[in-house]
């Protein structure tokens, strides 16, 4: 894939992860979805650079933040708004909700609403790929906030001690919940990372060409049996905690510069510049059509029965 | 039949499952070079190599999350846990992720991992070590939860948990180690769910599991001498379990009697209590006893862990009174 065509499948992936997180506001705000849904708009960068490095047998987790993760892995955007609806068609049948996307398909082992718990089943995969020789890579995403669980510190040792093919994926937007970074974290991940021994790296989150070629790196790095690798992406997350979240901690002065490092828009005038203008507005319009055609298609499903409630407790 | 020791027949379960299926490895602290804290995983690492048998740092978090990980995308994992109390630090990754899996997935994952685990209940441990904390596993759907009693129903029942399609939490009792029973030389699997009933009687039901289940026995022979005919249910499984035998026997004795080292407030006999007062509350002829520990941490001196867990006469003591107070009505 020529370096055009790889910023243009960049683009297309933000555009659909943007979409999806406007589509499901939309649905909550009009009082369509239970539940809460926590937005990752301003962070598509981080999503599409590194899951468009993968192959559909290497493994993600995600966190509660995690729609676009999903979208960028090959998750079908029909199913997960299905999930979103409670709807028998979803990723977990309607049950779990917005926060617990898994498919083996795409290969997402799953979203999790435990902050720091998105390392467990990465390692685990790693472990497996190191174990069965399949070759696969496996990445946890976490936000900077889980940087202060212990899990952190567990799964870096233990992942760089074995080598095991793993990328480890910081998404810092800045903000745990409500609280500002500065007010959560005493040092830096990378530090963390490299106290560890791992290969650490801080990107530009908002540059997802930056992004995958970091990405790249990593998995080539991982795939290779050189071990697992830290990238901490800078980024900002452009809406509340959740929807609905006032955020009465931060300014609108603040938020509004933050938005003005768009991901979408750095990568399009790049673009743009050379010579692509053309196509994006119909690659915007088409993941758009997509991902609408996927919730209209998804709000038709059929509820959660309750008959469902004790299928999949345990496989047979 | 063979007589083997407790450890050695856990040793051998994985040993002969590691054999036959290439994709079940071990992981844990110490179960490697070091042959296990109490040598239960002897020789493993020598026969199956540092690929399928490794030694971790101790990160419990991280050992419950490797397990599941690695049994969903084809491994199964056994991973030891080396206290039961432990699970404290592990509980996250098994309650709320291992155990979820299978339903958040759409049943499109399995988890099939096995977290062995020891009971320091009995031996001097003392309250980090000496906890028995089965209840709190077996609340939680998505979970199997056994705890085998003798050398067989161990062997038995982890070559069952390993083939199981489901994470099992397999405790093992340190009061049992060294105890030697008679196992079948041939492969046998016990089943995951099945209660056993070592002892038939007509008078009285003593339901009980794992390390407490000797003194259950012992309360049996004792009242057989006082001329009470008292059954024993050995549950083996706790999630599921085996509500059937329950009942059928407390249908047969009239009379209950639950006994586990665990303590007593929303401990196993709450619940087994609570089962047979709502299918078999015609049949009862006496009020349901439990004889539990008490409700402090556990000591470590064994003159305070003979006044801290059921005893033998304890039991017999709930089991005089039950069928006391049936006479008396």
């Amino acid at each position: 894939m020529s370096n055009t065509d790889t910023a243009l499948e960049l683009y297309r992936l933000m555009c659909e992860i943007r979409a999806f997180e406007e589509e499901g506001e939309r649905l909550l705000r009009a009082g369509r979805l239970a539940g809460n849904l926590h937005l990752s708009l301003g962070q598509e960068a981080v999503a599409a650079g590194v899951c468009s490095a993968l192959a559909a047998t290497d493994h993600i987790t995600t966190t509660h933040r995690g729609h676009g993760h999903c979208v960028a892995k090959g998750g079908d955007p029909e199913r997960m708004f299905a999930e979103l609806f409670g709807h028998a068609d979803g990723y977990s049948k309607g049950r779990a909700g917005s926060m617990h996307i898994a498919d083996p398909d795409s290969g997402i082992l799953g979203a999790t609403a435990i902050v720091g718990g998105s390392f467990g089943m990465a390692i685990g995969a790693a472990f497996g790929a190191q174990v069965l020789g399949t070759g696969a890579v496996a990445v946890a995403f976490f936000g900077e906030g889980a940087s202060a669980e212990g899990t952190l510190h567990e799964a870096l040792n233990l992942a760089a001690l074995w080598k095991l093919p793993m990328v480890f994926c910081c998404e810092n937007n800045q903000y745990a919940e409500m609280t500002h970074v500065r007010e959560h974290i005493s040092g830096s991940i990378r530090a963390i990372a490299a106290a560890h021994d791992l290969a650490a790296e801080e990107i530009d989150g908002n540059d997802a060409v930056a992004v995958r070629e970091a990405a790249d790196a990593a998995v080539a790095r991982a795939r290779a049996g050189e071990g697992p690798t830290l990238l901490e992406c800078m980024t900002y997350r452009w809406s509340g905690h959740y929807v609905g979240d006032p955020e009465s901690y931060r300014d609108p002065e603040e938020v509004a510069a933050g938005k003005a490092a768009d991901p979408i828009a750095l990568l399009g005038e790049r673009l743009a510049a050379g010579g692509e203008g053309e196509r994006l507005e119909e690659i915007r319009e088409a993941a758009n059509r997509r991902i609408a055609e996927a919730a209209d298609r998804a709000a038709g499903g059929q509820p959660a029965s309750p008959d469902l409630l004790l299928a999949d407790v345990y496989a047979s | 039949m063979k007589e083997l020791k407790y450890w050695r027949a856990i040793n051998e379960a994985m040993a002969e499952e590691m054999e036959r299926d290439e994709s079940v490895v071990l992981i844990g602290e110490d179960v490697g070079r070091p042959g296990g804290p109490y040598i239960a995983t002897k020789g493993l690492y020598d026969r199956f190599g540092p690929t399928r048998v490794r030694d971790t740092p101790i990160s419990e978090s991280t050992l419950i999350g490797l397990a599941t990980g690695g049994s969903m995308v084809g491994l199964r994992v056994i991973v030891e846990i080396m206290f039961l109390d432990f699970l404290t630090l592990a509980a996250d990754q098994l309650v709320n992720h291992a155990a979820k899996v299978r339903s958040v997935s759409g049943g499109a994952f399995e988890v099939p991992m096995v977290m062995r685990t020891m009971c320091g209940a009995g031996k001097n441990t003392g309250p980090q070590h000496g906890q028995s904390l089965e209840s709190w596993v077996a609340h939680i759907p998505g979970l199997k939860v056994v705890w085998p009693s003798n050398p067989a129903d161990a062997k038995g029942l982890l070559k069952a948990a390993v083939r199981d399609p489901n994470p099992v939490v397999f405790i093992e009792s340190l009061q049992l180690w060294a105890s030697r029973g008679e196992v079948p030389e041939e492969e046998t699997l016990v089943p995951i769910g099945a209660a056993a009933v070592p002892r038939e009687g007509g008078d009285v039901t003593i339901v009980s599991w794992g390390g407490a289940t000797p003194r259950a026995l012992e309360a049996a022979e004792a009242l057989d001498s006082r001329g009470v005919d008292a059954e024993v249910v050995d549950l083996r499984s706790l999630a599921p379990l085996d509500e059937e035998t329950i009942l059928g026997s407390v249908a047969k004795t009239g009379r209950l009697v639950v006994v586990h080292d665990a303590v007593r407030p929303f401990g196993g006999g709450a619940e087994i209590a609570a089962l047979v007062a709502e299918r078999r509350f015609d049949h009862l002829k006496a009020p349901v006893r439990r004889v539990t520990s008490q409700f402090a941490p556990v000591p470590f001196p064994p003159q305070l862990e003979d006044a801290y867990y059921p005893g033998t006469n304890d039991v017999v003591d709930a089991c005089l009174a039950s069928v006391g107070e049936a006479a008396a009505r």
